[in-house]
């Protein structure tokens, strides 16, 4: 099953579990973190439900391109990983 | 006259009390590390609010109730935005539907308990009914058509930094916009009215110096017990209203009557303390003179006070929420960019330096 992973940034403001989750698009493995904890969702998405700008998401190391949509798929036995970019102090 | 100080800096929450000889310490930090740009201490229930701005996650909000922990609860959600086409965060028209900032936040009136007022960059202006537990978007005013000609003074985009609510009826609530203008509802929100006669904006082109919905407001204060009164640290200098806003008059202080804060007499119309620099195109003291200007006529004189301030040269800037006075008039703090606190418990003839040491200090409140 593919795994969602928050880095350790984001866990100082929200603890969040590594968790697996079913295949399908990042907006749906990050809905279903959300569901497990509802707080996490303002910290990564903006009130447009986009990926904030200076969030990064990678699905087994690769950055994912439609940061607005989020349609980008998570092959099954994938790792998303969801990390704080550089930018933006 | 209030002993309690809370100080929002880029990094962290300080609150300072003064002790019984006179002394202030700090006495409590929360937030350590993070940026705390706004605080809010509601004299009604004895809450407390810190508007963090953590960069990479948002815009946070948390609250503190009397002989609680600091606790986060909602924040202004801006709607979906329309014909949106799915564009990225970082297009221009897309960053227009994102909260950036809460830039004003303010209580209710003593008759709406739990009501807070928040303002925002990109402009919009939310109110709470639940001590800051769900905010609503007041439509009425983001709706405007001239919002459309609203821009960002300091920021890419317009926002919303000074509320006031009217003691007397509040309902009417009086707002000001970098670069929007002052707006006013008597109605609670349901309906607005731009109120700028008399204000300028002589870096505009000469036929756009007098429109109304691009003035630039740094700083708008009410008189506490005579609201009606009215002053604005704008861009262009110093006005003052003596009708509740729907008309202004220019003032001038010397050094300079450009700056960014403004704080004025809760007691007394008439007097009002600035904090100037240079210029628009040089923000820093003038002569590297770090003094504060303070009327007590209406603004037709004003003395520029130091006692207590830096006597060489010094370039600490003051930002528009980084000026305050407590219920007695008597008590100021100012705390500038570089992370100078200073107090005054004399109404600005003396100044005491309580640290040349905090982080930059983006608000301060009396508590």
């Amino acid at each position: 099953m593919p795994r969602i992973v928050f880095a350790p940034a984001i866990q100082r403001h929200v603890a969040v579990a590594a968790q697996d989750i079913a295949a399908g698009t990042v907006r749906e493995a990050l809905d279903a973190a959300f569901a497990v904890e509802p707080r996490l969702r303002g910290y990564i998405l903006d009130d447009q439900r986009r990926l904030r700008a200076h969030l990064a998401i990678f699905v087994d190391g690769v950055a994912v391109r439609d940061r607005a949509g989020l349609t980008d798929m998570v092959p099954a036995g994938s790792e998303v990983y969801v990390v704080q970019a550089l930018s933006g102090g | 006259m209030s002993d309690h100080l809370l100080v929002a800096t880029r990094k962290g929450l300080f609150g300072f009390r003064r002790g019984a000889g006179g002394r202030w310490r700090n006495d409590e930090t929360a937030f350590l590390g993070e940026p705390v740009n706004l605080v809010l201490a509601d004299a009604r229930d004895g809450n407390c609010y810190a508007a963090l701005n953590l960069g990479h996650f948002g815009v946070k909000l948390h609250r503190r109730r009397p002989g609680q922990d600091w606790q986060e609860c909602a924040v202004p959600v801006y709607p979906p935005q329309p014909d949106a086409g799915g564009g990225a965060p970082e297009d221009k028209a897309s960053v227009a539907w994102t909260l950036q900032q809460i830039w004003a936040l303010e209580a209710g009136g003593a008759d709406q308990p739990g009501a807070l007022w928040a303002g925002t960059i990109p402009g919009g202006l939310f109110r709470s009914d639940d001590c800051g537990d769900s905010w609503t978007l007041v439509r009425s005013l983001w709706d405007r058509p001239e919002r459309a000609e609203w821009f960002g003074g300091g920021y890419d985009a317009a926002g919303i930094h000074s509320v006031c609510v009217d003691p007397r009826d509040s309902g009417h609530v009086t707002l000001a916009v970098s670069c929007g203008g002052v707006w006013q509802t008597r109605d609670g929100g349901a309906n607005w009215a731009c109120t700028t006669a008399g204000m300028r904006a002589d870096y505009m082109p000469p036929e756009r110096a007098e429109d109304p919905v691009i003035q630039d407001p740094h700083r708008m204060v009410s008189c506490r017990d005579a609201p009606d009164a009215l002053w604005v640290q704008h861009h262009n200098g110093i006005f003052r209203s003596v009708d509740g806003g729907m008309a202004w008059e220019a003032r001038e202080a010397q050094p300079s009557s450009f700056g960014f804060a403004v704080a004025v007499h809760p007691a007394d119309p008439h007097t009002a303390w600035f904090v100037p620099a240079i210029k628009d195109a040089c923000r820093v003291p003038v002569e590297g003179r770090f003094v504060v200007t303070r009327t007590r006529d209406g603004g037709a004189t004003f003395q520029a006070l130091s006692r207590g301030l830096p006597e060489g040269p010094a370039y600490d800037l003051v930002y528009r929420h980084g000026l305050d006075v407590d219920a007695s008039g008597n008590r100021l703090a100012m705390g500038s960019t570089t992370g100078g606190l200073w107090l005054t418990e004399d109404g600005g003839d003396e100044w005491t330096c309580i640290s040349t040491h905090l982080p930059p200090i983006l608000a301060l409140r009396f508590a």
